[in-house]
Parts: structure tokens; C-alpha cells; sequence
């Protein structure tokens, strides 16, 4: 084309040929990538084929448990069998305690984790909205939160006792601080294009803060609670071994001092179910909340 | 394509391809409503069109210094610039001309370094319902339903929920997404988001839309299809609409008046009546007036004196 030197010329600029580079001339394949489903990757894979996975997730665990188990290659003193293990809930059942003991515990998950998610709620918010309160608060729940909380556990039956407040508090202190800074972040990544609009639509501070920050991050909040429920989960059933008059944990330590094994695995069986439970909830009420949120 | 551009065979057959086929009316009842300020009043809720209260927007030696970590940058030098009521204004500049600048510093979003705005004499401190913002990413409410994201800016003015739905139905109607009120965001395409970010900035009754490149993100002929809209739009409201955008073509094809913006610092370099019918359809592209008009603009651009717009 001869067209294209005034061009070049139109924007300064001057043609230039560059030395060209030794490409190796080794013949090339056109097969590209095999096509996979299982390796996918950041993609779906078939519903059915979804379905058989999760099952097998469960299924083999149990299977081999049951496998060794049956097989007699360990003493049933420390293996016991699936059957001896639903023996012992059925036994912990018709005894009130598997009742009595959940409940012990699912009351303190409840109390505790409910005081620090009012807590952390505002605290967050303002701390991802402000600069300012995020200067006066970040590096003090910053180092605390890297305290590890059982190690509050001492201090608490000192200045608690060992009643419910003690593990309330250690519940509260290992959540709070996780719930604050994870929701300080959802803040931070509320659009500010969000925000401008609201004010160019005639909104106060006030009302991007409570109208428009707010609903933005309350899928966040129920994803953080989802995390961090966990985290208090795990923290019952140490405050627990340590001291208590029920509960899981505490069922976990009688049932150590009797060698009852089977009430063990019963009992980590109960704690497992109840926490998946409680990610499911979760789950759900972000499903049924949060629709704009979830695909 | 540089030599290429002045020739007027190669624009028709440019323009040919652009009007032959995607081009398609959007979809609002304008059998419904006025096409032109209605003689009488409106059957629908209130009288929200046309627009009738008088609007002088003025900015008047205006400057913008950034400080950076390589130390001060002006992005806007001495710019002087006004739009009157009813009237539909572009800046048009390269990236780097300060442009989105100008409009958040009208929009009271960021203070100037120097000078002021005023509108009806009032200087801008800040920024406020009578200068309603249109972004390029359409900044949609993703939780509201489409009709709440419009009543969301009379909600937030105090206005009662019964007056609030109805203006919003009324504004749906005239960006014709009536029958997406329900849906959420998410569900609809870019050009429609961009339909109910108009309809819920219009619903607040602004004196002057300011428009920061708001069809940058749509493809070709979503972006053709939104312009008609936006042209009929302003001529059946009268509202006074202040838009900035890269896209020369489009700011001829939409506006009276167009402020040519340099880049490094931003300044307006010329100012360029648009010589052509209030009533404007894709076809106005090969008139030779509008090409001119087009061409003047680019040379302006490229750096070169624009006998076209000169003379």
C-alpha cells in the first residue's frame, strides 16, 4: 500500500524495519488442548457427576472405617466399629445427654457468637466507612486478634469463674475481632461510584451510610458469620474440656476417663453434623435473603 | 485509514454499513407520551414532562491541580464554559483532556483549585439533586429491583411512597423498561441498565444530566440504538443535558453546542456549533454538514486548524 507512508508520516512517525528474530521452524501442532471434564478448570461439571463425587466424599471414609474396623486389625477398645458407635448415640440418647449436652453447647455458640456479631456489625461498618475510626481501631484488634483466644481461657476462669460466662467471653474474644476486620473489608470494597450517585441523587452521608453501605455488605456479613461460626464451634468444645458441667466437650473428657471410645467418635460425629448444619443455614439464608448476590 | 478520511466516498460507504442493518427503534411507547412539549398537560401522574423551570449553568475560570507523588498536575486550565436551559452540550477531548474532571468538579463530587461553577448564580459547593449524574458503569443499586433503583433518589429526597412509585413508573414508561420493573439488575443488558440510571436520574427532576461517557461500555449498535433514544429523549423533556465523551461522532450526532477540550493540561480549545435539525436520525450521518462538522472536530483533535469550523 502506498497509502501507508503518509500515514506514518501524518503521526511522526518514521517506518522502521526491525531486525527479525529466528523463529524456529519445527512443524507446529493444530491439536491445541485435550478436552477434559474432570480437570475443568473454574468451570462446571455434570450435575450426575457432581452428585456420584459427593456421595463417594462421604461414602468412602465410611467404608474404609468400616472395612478396618470389621476386619479386626485393631483392638474395637480403640476402633470402634460403626455399629458400637451408633450403639453409643443410641445410648446417649435414651440417657438425656446427647440432648442435654448439645443443647449446653449450641447455647453458648449462640449467646456468644450472637454478642460479637452485634458487636462487630457496627464496629466493622464504621471502621470500613470511616478512615478515621479505622486509624483509632485497626491496630489494636489487629494485634489482638493474633492472640490465640484459648490461651485466654486462664485468665477468664479467674476473672469469670467457671460458670457460662467464661466460655461465653472465650467465644466472644475469638470471634469478634475476625468478624470486625472481615466486614471492615467488605466496606472498603463497596463501589465509590455507588456512593457519588447517592449523592448526586440528593443523599446525605448519613443515608449512603445506612441506605447504601449497609444492604451493599450484607451478603459479606452472612459469609463472614459463615467462617467465623466455625472458629466459635471449635472454641466451645475447648472451653469445654477444660471445664464445664455439660456439653459436648465435656461428655468427650468423661468418656476418655471411662476409655468409651465409641461415645467419642459418637460425640465428634454430633459435632461435625451440627456444624455442617450450620454452614447449610447459613448458606440458605443467603439464598433466601441476598438473591442479587447469588447467581 | 489517515488519508483516507477527508474523501467523501469512503465516509458514505462507512455510513452505509452503519445505517444499513443493526439499527433498531428501542422499545419506549412513544406513542404514549408527548414527542414534542405537550400543548396540554399530560394524562399521567403529575406533569413530570417536560421540563419548564429556566437553568443557567456557568463556569467561569476554572482550574483543577492534582497533587501527586510526582508532585502537581493541572488537569484543567482556565476553562470557561456555560449551557442554558433546554440546551444539549458536549466536551469532547482525548483521555488526559481532564473531561471526567470537569464534570465531578460540576457535579460537586471534587472541589476546583480555582474558579468557580454556579448554577442559576448559586456556586456549586457540592453536590446536590438539581445536578443529576449519569456514570459510564451504570452504578445501578444491585440489591433494589429496577423500579426501587428509580425511586430510590425521591425516596432519599422524603418524597411519600405513593408519589414515589408513581414517578417511577412514569419515568420506566418513558425509557420503555415498564415491564422490567421487577427484575433486578443483573438480569438486564448494559444498555438497559443505562435506560433505568436515566429514568432514576430524570425522576429527580435535575436541573441540568450530566453525562460522563455513558455509552463508553456498549457495543456499536447498542451504543447507535442509545443515542436515538438519548436524542428523543431530551427533545420530548427539554432537559438540559451536559455530556462527556471521547466519541466525536457521537457528540456531533447529539448535541447543539460541543466544547473542544486539549489534553496536558485541559483546555477548551474551541467551541463548535452544531449546525443541524433539533430532529436528528442515523441517516443525519451522511449529510455533508454533519461529516464537516465531524472532520473540523477530529483535525481539531489531531492538532490541525479546522477550516471547516473556522471560516
Amino acid at each position: 500500500m502506498g497509502a501507508s507512508v503518509p500515514v506514518c508520516s501524518t503521526f511522526g512517525l518514521t517506518p522502521v524495519t526491525p531486525a527479525s528474530p529466528s523463529f524456529s521452524t519445527a512443524p507446529r501442532s493444530t491439536q491445541g488442548m485435550k478436552p477434559s471434564v474432570f480437570w475443568r478448570l473454574a468451570d462446571d461439571i455434570p450435575k450426575p457427576m457432581s452428585t456420584a463425587l459427593m456421595v463417594l466424599s462421604i461414602a468412602v471414609p465410611f467404608g474404609l472405617w468400616w472395612l478396618v474396623a470389621s476386619l479386626d486389625l485393631v483392638n474395637d477398645k480403640f476402633l470402634p466399629s460403626p455399629i458400637q458407635v451408633a450403639q453409643a448415640l443410641g445410648r446417649l440418647w435414651t440417657d438425656g445427654f446427647l440432648l442435654g449436652d448439645t443443647a449446653a453447647s449450641i447455647m453458648r455458640v449462640t449467646v456468644g457468637f450472637g454478642l460479637a456479631a452485634l458487636v462487630s456489625v457496627p464496629i466493622g461498618i464504621a471502621m470500613g466507612a470511616f478512615a478515621s475510626v479505622r486509624s483509632l481501631l485497626e491496630p489494636i484488634s489487629g494485634v489482638v486478634r493474633y492472640m490465640p483466644a484459648p490461651a485466654f481461657i486462664p485468665l477468664l476462669v479467674i476473672y469469670l469463674g467457671l460458670g457460662e460466662a467464661p466460655k461465653i467471653a472465650l467465644i466472644f474474644i475469638g470471634t469478634v475481632f475476625f468478624n470486625i476486620l472481615m466486614v471492615m473489608d467488605a466496606v472498603k470494597f463497596v463501589p465509590k461510584a455507588l456512593l457519588e450517585t447517592t449523592y448526586t441523587l440528593g443523599g446525605q452521608r448519613r443515608q449512603a451510610l445506612f441506605q447504601v453501605i449497609a444492604p451493599y455488605v450484607v451478603p459479606n456479613i452472612i459469609d463472614t458469620f459463615r467462617i467465623n461460626i466455625a472458629t466459635s464451634w471449635n472454641l466451645v468444645v475447648v472451653a469445654e474440656l477444660v471445664a464445664a458441667e455439660n456439653g459436648l466437650g465435656k461428655r468427650i473428657v468423661l468418656a476418655q476417663k471411662f476409655f468409651n471410645t465409641d461415645e467419642i467418635f459418637a460425640c465428634l460425629l454430633i459435632l461435625g453434623v451440627i456444624g455442617f448444619a450450620l454452614d447449610l443455614s447459613l448458606r440458605g439464608l443467603m439464598k433466601a435473603t441476598c438473591k442479587w448476590a447469588v447467581d | 485509514m489517515g488519508g483516507g478520511l477527508g474523501s467523501p466516498s469512503v465516509c458514505r460507504a462507512d455510513l452505509g454499513l452503519v445505517g444499513s442493518a443493526h439499527y433498531c427503534v428501542p422499545a419506549y411507547p412513544s406513542t404514549l407520551l408527548p414527542i414534542h412539549p405537550p400543548t396540554h398537560p399530560p394524562t399521567y401522574p403529575s406533569t413530570p414532562l417536560p421540563w419548564t423551570n429556566t437553568m443557567h449553568l456557568e463556569i467561569n475560570r476554572l482550574s483543577k491541580q492534582f497533587d501527586t507523588r510526582q508532585g502537581p498536575v493541572l488537569a484543567l486550565d482556565d476553562i470557561n464554559m456555560h449551557v442554558e436551559t433546554g440546551e444539549f452540550v458536549c466536551a469532547v477531548g482525548a483521555s488526559g483532556s481532564g473531561k471526567s474532571t470537569l464534570l465531578r468538579l460540576v457535579a460537586g463530587l471534587d472541589m476546583p483549585t480555582a474558579g468557580e461553577i454556579t448554577v442559576d448564580g448559586q456556586v456549586v459547593m457540592g453536590p446536590g439533586s438539581d445536578r443529576g449524574m449519569i456514570f459510564q458503569s451504570y452504578t445501578l443499586y444491585p440489591w433494589m429491583t429496577v423500579q426501587k433503583n428509580v425511586e430510590f433518589g425521591l425516596k432519599l429526597q422524603g418524597v411519600g411512597s405513593k408519589e414515589r412509585r408513581e414517578m417511577a413508573s412514569y419515568y420506566l414508561e418513558v425509557v420503555g423498561l415498564t415491564k422490567f420493573s421487577r427484575s433486578l439488575p443483573k438480569q438486564l443488558s448494559g444498555g438497559m441498565k443505562q435506560r433505568v440510571a436515566i429514568a432514576r436520574t430524570l425522576a429527580s427532576r435535575p436541573k441540568i444530566m450530566l453525562m460522563d461517557e455513558p455509552f463508553g461500555a456498549l457495543d456499536v449498535q447498542t451504543k447507535e440504538t442509545m443515542q436515538q433514544f438519548m436524542l428523543d429523549l431530551w427533545n420530548r423533556t427539554g432537559v438540559s443535558i451536559l455530556m462527556i465523551t471521547h466519541d466525536v461522532d457521537e457528540a456531533v450526532f447529539l448535541s447543539q453546542r460541543i466544547y473542544v477540550l486539549t489534553a496536558h493540561p485541559g483546555t477548551i480549545q474551541q467551541e463548535v456549533f452544531v449546525d443541524l435539525p433539533r430532529d436528528r436520525t442515523y441517516t443525519i450521518r451522511r449529510d455533508r454538514a454533519f461529516q464537516d462538522t465531524r472532520e473540523g472536530i477530529m483535525d481539531l483533535l489531531r492538532g490541525k486548524t479546522a477550516p471547516a469550523l473556522v471560516g
